[in-house]
């Protein structure tokens, strides 16, 4: 795949690009394809990194952190950032720093997880509703007109409205608000496969529609699918912490980003940090894995280049 | 062009009814009996029976579906658990703000982005398209409540200028009113306008790479004759859809704005109803949003017509 890119961006864009240093001559079978990679899309490289570490940070916390999330001193309360209490302390005295580190736990577990949720279903659906258009594509694509109709984030409160406060429930309703999108990309995909000469050829010799609904069309949409589940990634985390900041997501006793916004905004007025930090970390997050997804959609869909 | 709005609306049904489904098996997905969730878990039997019998709850499912849509489609939702009035008053009540709220963002979105997408377009790789690079990609990355405590910190807090939250009536005065409004707004729409913006260039980009611009510019009409007259306008179709989504996602963005803000629109009743579990109030802003979005894309899919004479939506 890697070699075709350099093909295709050698006749558009070489000419332009060749005049900065990158190193287009090493091949992608060479131990510093990397250097390639990296001089290409410094922004994604980058973000991968930042995330790999947010990630490691979020994994080890108890390593990197001094205190407990929950440990509460009130002497130190609101202090500002210092050498003790790196990003300072909120109105119960718990050190910032350690509770955003934790707090990335929530955001990056119900990223992944709605992830693979509305990935799950969406495609499943998606394949479904493309390779039996007759029968169950109708019904199917209507319900998901109905679903799509309401703001995502307004879904999302409605479904967490009726299930209550918890981590679970967050992945469900933000699954069920995602998976839409999905069913939409992955059924328009099937529907332009499922005419190609090959999955006739598929049917001819016998093979069962779900052999061919796995090895020819969803093999096929899955570059597409990459790309959007990414972003499902980013929309996820950033819907958790607007729910937590509407108290209406994760338990309040349970350190989130978006819980912390909220209740440092009580505090605005003496402490910034309180609500700054927990808000920088999310944009951070958020930027860094949109950033990857927009990489990802110019390496396998160069077309979508220069846009 | 009237035959294609009729099939539209009819299309409209089956849409709505899902809608319709959605919002009301919000009560039946409550795990165990809605009035525990109700009426807290202390509550006594008798006060649970009682409640079960007001909501109807005793009822077979259909019915109850058929009750509340026939009571939805005459904006009759029920009473409020909470506060103690029918559930449409209390909308009403709190429409305004949210009406305007989200109004002036998109306002604020489509002014910004308008220009600024044209300019980007008609100077490629210059300073203020870099500059909508970073804002549309940041735009999309910062969390509207996020964005709207930076604006607070900043014009409130250190600088003064502006009021840090709250309300005022229309009423009172524009000026007063709208003080209030420009912070929710900006933090409302800034997403938005980055969105916005990108549409509006790569498809002037498309726009102005071809022959009927180069003739246009070859005929000797200056450049803003050639933008607006001839580019502008086949640029405004994509953008017009993503506006009509624009607007719907500002309706749901209201509610956490709203909340930031501490703005007594209907957003902010829909999270403390959220909080208060009472549903008859989720149920029907819920509802009344969703409706709102699916005509706001049919009006958008009839506009194009106007914008674009060349959409002939009857003659398929």
């Amino acid at each position: 795949m890697a070699v075709s890119r350099m093909d295709l961006a050698s006749n558009a864009t070489a000419p332009k690009r060749a005049r900065r240093f990158t190193p287009y001559a090493i091949p992608s079978n060479s131990k510093f394809y990397w250097m390639r990679l990296v001089a290409e899309n410094p922004a994604a490289v980058g973000s991968l990194i930042l995330l790999l570490i947010i990630a490691l940070g979020a994994t080890f916390a108890p390593v990197i952190t001094q205190f407990d999330p929950d440990y509460v001193n009130p002497a130190d309360r609101l202090s500002p950032p210092s050498s003790t209490y790196w990003f300072g302390t909120d109105d119960l005295g718990r050190d910032i720093y350690t509770r955003v580190v934790y707090g990335a736990r929530v955001s990056l577990l119900v990223g992944l997880a709605v992830m693979v949720g509305a990935t799950t279903i969406g495609a499943l659906l998606g394949l479904i509703a493309g390779f039996y258009p007759r029968r169950i594509d109708t019904p199917l694509m209507r319900v998901m007109d109905g679903l799509e109709a309401f703001p995502s984030i307004l879904l999302a409160i409605a479904i967490m409205a009726a299930f209550g406060a918890a981590v679970q429930n967050v992945i469900i309703a933000l699954s069920v608000v995602y998976a839409p999108n999905i069913v939409r990309l992955v059924r328009g995909t099937t529907l332009m496969n499922s005419r190609e000469l090959y999955v006739e050829s598929a049917r001819a010799i016998g093979m069962r529609d779900w052999s061919i609904m796995h090895k020819y069309i969803l093999r096929n949409s899955l570059s597409p699918l990459i790309v959007q589940a990414t972003f499902v990634v980013a929309f996820a985390i950033l819907a958790e912490a607007s729910l937590s900041f509407l108290g209406a997501g994760v338990p309040q006793d349970i350190p989130t980003w978006g819980g912390m916004v909220s209740a440092g905004q009580a505090r605005l007025q003496q402490a910034w940090w309180a609500a700054v930090f927990p808000g920088v970390m999310l944009f951070i997050t958020v930027l860094a894995i949109n950033l990857i997804g927009d990489a990802l959609r110019d390496a396998l869909d160069p077309r979508s280049r220069q846009r | 062009m009237i035959a294609y709005i009729i099939r539209r609306l009819l299309l409209l049904i089956p849409v709505l009814i899902i809608v319709a489904v959605i919002v009301f098996s919000l009560v039946h997905l409550t795990p165990g009996d809605p009035t525990s969730a109700m009426l807290g878990r202390e509550a006594s039997a008798e006060d649970r029976a009682a409640l079960r019998e007001e909501l109807g709850l005793n009822k077979p499912l259909l019915k109850q579906f058929v009750d509340w849509s026939w009571g939805a489609m005459r904006l009759d939702f029920g009473e409020s658990f909470f506060i103690r009035k029918p559930v449409t008053e209390a909308l009403l009540d709190r429409a305004e703000p949210t009406g305007l709220l989200t109004l002036y963002s998109l306002t604020f979105a489509v002014a910004l982005a308008l220009p600024s997408g044209v300019i980007a377009a008609m100077r490629p790789n210059s300073l203020i398209d870099r500059l909508l690079m970073v804002t549309s990609i940041s735009g999309a990355a910062i969390p509207s409540f996020f964005f709207g405590i930076l604006l607070m910190l900043f014009f409130a807090v250190n600088l003064g200028w502006l009021p840090s939250g709250g309300y005022q009536d229309i009423g009172n005065g524009f000026w007063q009113h709208f003080r209030y409004m420009i912070m929710p707004s900006v933090a409302l729409g800034f997403s938005s306008a980055g969105l916005l913006a990108r549409i509006v260039r790569s498809t002037m980009l498309d726009v102005l790479n071809q022959e009927y611009i180069r003739t246009a510019y070859a005929k000797g009409l200056a450049e803003n004759q050639v933008i607006r007259g001839h580019a502008l306008r086949n640029a405004l179709i994509p953008a017009m859809t993503v506006t009509g989504i624009m607007l719907a996602n500002m309706l749901g963005g209201a509610v956490v704005i709203e909340t930031v803000f501490n703005i007594p629109g209907m957003g902010r009743l829909l999270v403390q109803s959220v909080v208060r579990r009472d549903f008859p109030v989720v149920q029907a802003a819920v509802l009344v949003v969703a409706v709102i979005e699916v005509l706001v894309m049919l009006l958008i899919d009839i506009l194009y017509v106007f914008v674009d004479p060349r959409i002939r939506y009857g003659s398929e």
